[in-house]
């Protein structure tokens, strides 16, 4: 990251040699791929190798990460290598830190796992390679009109920087061994709360899972909620966030360790349920419940369910860097795992167990079949019992609803 | 040649603390073309002195620091004093010496896995008082860091101790006991007043490493340090990881106010060690003897015990929760055992332990080289001055990774040299070259000269006595110091990540992305994986001086100094 | 043995200083076979003394005059150049070698052959009255089969003059006079010049020659 790196440089004075010696770089430039041409971009993928940084915290994922980086060398002559990240925002630090350092070609990132904040801040200093995504051969597939978040990405338009590749909802899980009647909304969760103090909480925002909730929050106690589909800066912030503050006031002295200590992380939330800490937990896919009981770090007595009023839902993506070494790799990578065949393995709770980008409808028949033939496993919610999405607010919300958590909560001592 | 080796050495350690910490402070104060910034300004730190909790964060670190290091060196003077020249002493010594080749992290997660509300001894108490939920207290995470405090005690203590060991000698231990046990002395008041003051000098340089990496810790600090707010270091891994990119200025001056508080912590320290040293030389003359000590001593071994116990028993609970099936509390085993995680790890395994010792063994071999040609070359010119320019070695040790590890990256990158092998052993060897020399310095300095003296007047070149004599007396000590190494090389976590831009997946780095997955079955695995190269490398220190000179009963008396 | 004219050991006007304390101020011609004593109460710069002779002095001492060697000047050679043999106090045996190993260290390479140097220090260790030993641990040896050994060592490397540093003054007393005289026999044998420093007054007896007091 960081440094003015000429003038470091010629404070070290090693100028000359290194300006040079930097420009020839550990990779070659790589000419952007011609999308519209998908042999070209065939052609020009067979033979590379894709770094595709992905969060690395879940072994499901990267074995179906290392089993579609099978596929693609199988079928198109492309290695994939997946960086295992313990947080996205790293792959971004490092695109940054290499167009400090003047590496506009040649970079180490080939692909990010992406959505959100993320991409807004990518996308926002022209850090992404494209557009390319919606001229992808299976984009074809994707269910643009019944899934309007694969091209807004948080309220902001992808613009074909960023291809979909799972869907996401907020769905809450229990132990139904332990626990009868769940809260179903902002307002049951807090009473419940008051009757069993202590038996809930979130993960500590800026964590993703922790500020999400508060936006789930907050998405249901607006009066308008359109207002969150625009910038903050445009609208009067203070006044539209005010009732998440109010109803914070009185959820925190009830939270577990009375609000002074957050769980890390959903896994490290997911963990207090497990424990018996904590009653009611919740994540961004119910499939990942049902591979949780699969892997004993939940009782097989837990199910999941949403809030009757719908709960937060998003589209995750992978994008491309300006400056990847393997665009063309890193296209055809994206493809595949857009395909029919790569989602439906997506879907089975067997191998991860992720909500799908595409349309049913758009699908040749044999592959619709498969899709409702799958077995999504016991704590998976079934699309009929998903409930509302909501949409996600814009980004800028998030920024601001951490900050001002920050200052209100994130010092109790 | 050999006259410039230590030239190149403090080069190769000098080199890139001082371009990564450029490459801090430069966007610290406002610079950073890529974001466009170019002119200077004080924006970062107006917006770093404006964020809630950072009185509370920079207390945490600088705090906790110096208390953990305290504590820790407390402890090993104690037990040192209490007991050396027993047998516990000894047996100690052999309890200890693997818990070095524990990761600072493994051994965190283990003692969490252990004192946490969930973990193992409150389920023993449940089992007992009949709870079935965990009591709702923070005993990890809690606000004071005790926990933090306890998890850096724990895992200093067999460092330092070990440290201590290697000094000893040089302060004839064991005939100053005896005479101030004649004198009437009690062991510990006989030990502090008439040993302390001469091995201190001595472990002063691992005391401060020790106070430096405590103060700006972030592995062990994420797992059982508070986080309302955290640690300083803790928040800055935070807001440089933060998709809003503008925060990246800030997390600069967070990172340069990292090294002020180690330098005002070191500061803190050496003015301490004034303040004892000259009340300590008027107790010393005061006569007192202070015979009765039994319950000292006791405390001593005990707090011994439970440092190295809790290491220990931690690991236990690792391994447990590595082949755990679903482990509901209050149970004090899980309800199924499984190796199914392990299996399935297993080709992972192999490539990880692979790519970590092809940065690993290039790494300790280099840095072995290095410290043995800069010892070599001080005993061939037989020049005492460059001692002191020596010490500038161990200025990795001393400067908190996070203030100049992001800006080394940057070096790397505009060298062209990043995500090459050879960037990242370089980056792996900056600090394992000044642990290296840490433990290689005393052995080496201790060997009779009259050795190579005799030797070359036996008519042998000087080459010859390094390779036919003093490296062969050395063995032992050679190879503890590449086992050393190798456990600093494989705990490497930032390094490997920034500077191989991912492209080196070790043990360690494998093991921090799944732990962020949370699952402490996987955290068990890797947690014991981490330890597998460490350990390795110091059981065949021990083995293979033991087979090579098996005949060679003289070795074994060489090798202890 | 290097075939030049055997001159015996000269100090031509040896001044050594320290931080500008002047420590020895010597000046003796030692003649081939004839053993010197040089007595002094410790810290009086004996061992500076030969240490400057066999070149292994550090630089902090300031040092004058000449040392000369069966007509070549020392002053300048390294240490392994000068063929000056030095026994210390203790027997400084390699304890990773074997006995024989130690011997064999230092006989001169231009003794070759596997069969032929393995022969010369067999013939060495059977005039120490010590056959068998080759393979022996020297932590193993009795303390005078130690110092026998230590001398062995010291004359299979041909030197051209020999340094005691308070050779015996870790012997048992009975074992004392005895490896006294093996020590000094063989000296006079080899016709060494030979310079002891010591501060023992038995030791000077026994050595027959002329005894030097410094002070």
């Amino acid at each position: 990251m960081r440094s003015g790196l000429r003038a470091f440089v010629s404070a070290l004075g090693i100028a000359t040699g290194v300006a040079a010696t930097s420009l020839s770089g550990p990779a070659m430039a790589d000419p952007a791929p011609d999308v519209g041409n998908w042999q070209s971009v065939l052609d020009q993928a067979r033979g590379q190798t894709v770094y595709w940084h992905a969060w690395g915290g879940e072994p499901r994922i990267n074995d179906y990460i290392a089993w579609a980086g099978e596929q693609v060398r199988e079928r198109y002559g492309v290695e994939v290598v997946q960086v295992k990240l313990t947080d996205t925002a790293d792959a971004v630090t490092r695109v940054l830190s290499e167009k400090t350092a003047g590496v506009d070609d040649g970079g180490a990132v080939d692909m990010i796992w992406i959505n959100g904040e993320n991409f807004a801040a990518m996308k926002r200093n022209e850090l992404l390679f494209g557009p390319w995504a919606e001229q992808t051969p299976n984009f074809a597939y994707v269910d643009v009109e019944g899934k309007p978040t694969v091209v807004n990405d948080f309220t902001v338009p992808t613009d074909g920087l960023e291809a979909p590749w799972g869907m996401a909802q907020v769905s809450f899980y229990y132990d139904t061994a332990k626990l009868d009647n769940v809260p179903k909304s902002a307002q049951q969760l807090l009473e419940w709360l008051v009757k069993h103090p202590g038996r809930f909480t979130y993960p500590q925002p800026p964590n993703y899972m922790g500020s999400t909730f508060l936006k789930q929050i907050l998405t249901e106690l607006v009066a308008d909620p359109s207002v969150l589909q625009q910038p903050a800066d445009e609208t009067d912030a203070q006044a539209t966030l005010a009732p998440l503050w109010g109803y914070l006031e009185d959820l925190q002295p009830l939270l577990w360790r009375d609000g002074q200590a957050y769980p890390q992380n959903g896994a490290s939330m997911r963990t207090l349920l497990a424990d018996n800490e904590v009653d009611i937990a919740f994540s961004f896919s119910s499939g990942e419940v049902s591979s949780a009981i699969e892997a004993f770090e939940l009782p097989d007595t837990v199910r999941s369910y949403v809030f009757e009023n719908g709960t937060l839902g998003n589209t995750n993506f992978v994008a491309i860097p300006y400056n990847a070494s393997a665009k063309a790799g890193a296209v055809v990578l994206a493809d595949f795992l857009m395909s029919p065949e790569a989602q439906l393995r997506k879907q089975d709770p067997q191998y991860w167990g992720a909500d799908t980008v595409l349309a049913m409808d758009k699908l040749p028949a044999d592959m619709q079949d498969a899709f409702a033939n799958l077995d999504l496993g016991i704590a998976s919610l079934a699309p009929s019992e998903r409930g509302t999405i909501l949409p996600e607010p814009h980004p800028s919300w998030m920024s601001l609803v951490e900050t001002e958590w920050q200052k209100r909560y994130g010092v109790v001592q | 040649m050999l006259r410039f080796v230590p030239i190149l050495t403090l080069v190769l350690m000098i080199g890139p603390v001082s371009a990564g910490l450029i490459g801090t402070i430069l966007p610290a104060f406002g610079i950073l073309p890529a974001l466009g910034r170019t002119t200077p300004s004080l924006d970062p730190w107006q917006a770093l002195f404006a964020q809630p909790g950072l009185g509370t964060s920079i207390r945490l670190s600088f705090v906790n620091g110096l208390i953990a290091t305290a504590i820790s060196v407390a402890i090993v003077m104690l037990f040192c004093s209490a007991w050396q020249g027993t047998r516990i002493f000894h047996a100690m010594q052999r309890v200890l010496s693997p818990i070095l080749s524990v990761p600072h992290a493994t051994a965190a997660f283990g003692l969490a896995f252990l004192i946490a509300p969930s973990g193992w001894i409150v389920r023993v108490v449940a089992q007992v008082a009949g709870w079935e939920r965990p009591p709702d207290i923070a005993i990890i995470h809690d606000p004071w860091g005790m926990a933090l405090i306890a998890g850096l005690v724990a895992k200093e203590i067999p460092f330092l101790f070990l440290m201590t060991l290697s000094a000893l000698p040089q302060a004839d231990t064991d005939r100053t006991a005896q005479v101030t046990a004649t004198l009437g002395y009690g062991r510990i008041t006989g030990w502090f007043k008439a040993t302390l003051p001469r091995i201190y000098p001595q472990i002063r340089l691992p005391v401060l490493a020790v106070l430096a990496y405590s103060t700006s810790v972030v592995d062990v600090a994420i797992i059982l340090a508070p986080t309302t707010p955290a640690p300083l270091a803790v928040r800055i891994l935070g807001w440089l990881s933060d998709p809003d990119l503008g925060l990246r200025f800030m997390a600069s001056s967070a990172a340069v106010l990292q090294l002020l508080i180690v330098i005002a912590a070191m500061a803190v320290w050496i003015a301490g060690e004034r303040i004892i040293s000259a009340l300590g030389r008027y107790w010393a003359e005061d006569g007192h003897r202070f015979k009765k000590d039994v319950a000292l001593r006791g405390l001593a071994a005990t707090m011994a015990l439970v440092a190295a116990g809790a290491v220990v028993l931690g690991l236990i609970v690792l391994l447990v929760w590595s082949v755990a099936g679903f482990w509901a509390f209050p149970d004090l085993l899980p309800r199924g055992f499984s190796l199914r995680l392990w299996a399935r790890e297993l080709d992972a395994i192999g490539s990880s332990l692979t790519t970590t010792l092809l940065i690993g063994i290039p790494a300790v071999l280099v840095a072995v080289m290095l410290v043995l040609a800069c010892l070599e070359n001080e005993v061939r010119t037989g020049k005492a001055a460059g001692r002191q320019a020596m010490l500038l070695i161990y200025l990795p040790l001393l400067v908190p990774q996070i203030s100049f590890m992001f800006g080394l990256q940057v070096f790397f990158t505009l060298l062209g040299l990043e995500r090459t092998l050879l960037s990242v052993v370089l980056g792996h060897l900056v600090f394992v070259a000044p642990y290296v020399f840490l433990s290689l310095s005393e052995p080496f300095h201790a060997l009779d000269p009259r050795y190579g003296q005799t030797a070359l007047c036996l008519g042998a070149s000087p080459a010859r006595v390094f390779w036919q004599v003093r490296l062969p007396l050395l063995t032992r000590a050679v190879l503890t110091a590449a086992a050393v190494g190798l456990a600093v090389t494989v705990g490497q976590y930032l390094p490997t990540l920034l500077i191989g831009a991912g492209r080196f997946a070790t043990v360690t780095t494998e093991a921090v992305a799944l732990a962020s997955g949370g699952d402490r079955r996987m955290i068990g695995i890797y947690g014991l994986l981490q330890m597998v190269l460490p350990f390795a490398g110091f059981a065949l220190a021990l083995l293979i001086p033991a087979v090579l000179f098996r005949h060679r009963r003289g070795m074994g008396a060489q090798n202890k100094g | 043995m290097p075939e030049a004219v055997k001159n015996g050991l000269e100090l031509r006007d040896v001044h050594i200083c320290l931080e500008g304390r002047e420590l020895v101020a010597i000046d003796l011609s030692i003649a081939p076979g004839e053993i010197v004593t040089l007595m002094g109460p410790s810290g009086s710069g004996k061992s500076s003394l030969l240490g400057h002779i066999c070149g292994t002095l550090p630089d902090a001492f300031d040092v004058s005059g000449q040392v000369n060697l069966d007509g070549r000047d020392l002053d300048g050679l390294a240490p392994q150049d000068r063929h000056v043999g030095i026994l210390f106090q203790d027997d400084l045996l390699f304890p990773h070698l074997s006995v024989g190993g130690n011997l064999a260290f230092a006989l001169p390479s231009h003794i070759k052959g596997r069969a032929n140097r393995r022969s010369r220090v067999e013939a060495a260790l059977s005039s120490a009255e010590m056959d068998g030993f080759y393979d022996r641990d020297p932590a193993t040896l009795s303390g005078g089969q130690r110092a026998r050994v230590a001398l062995m060592r010291v004359l299979l490397s041909e030197p051209c003059a020999l340094l005691l540093d308070e050779p015996f003054s870790k012997l048992d007393s009975g074992l004392r006079s005895q490896i006294r005289s093996f020590v000094f026999d063989l000296c006079r044998k080899n016709s060494l010049p030979t310079l002891m420093v010591t501060h023992d007054p038995e030791d000077g007896e026994a050595a027959g020659g002329r005894v030097i007091a410094l002070d």
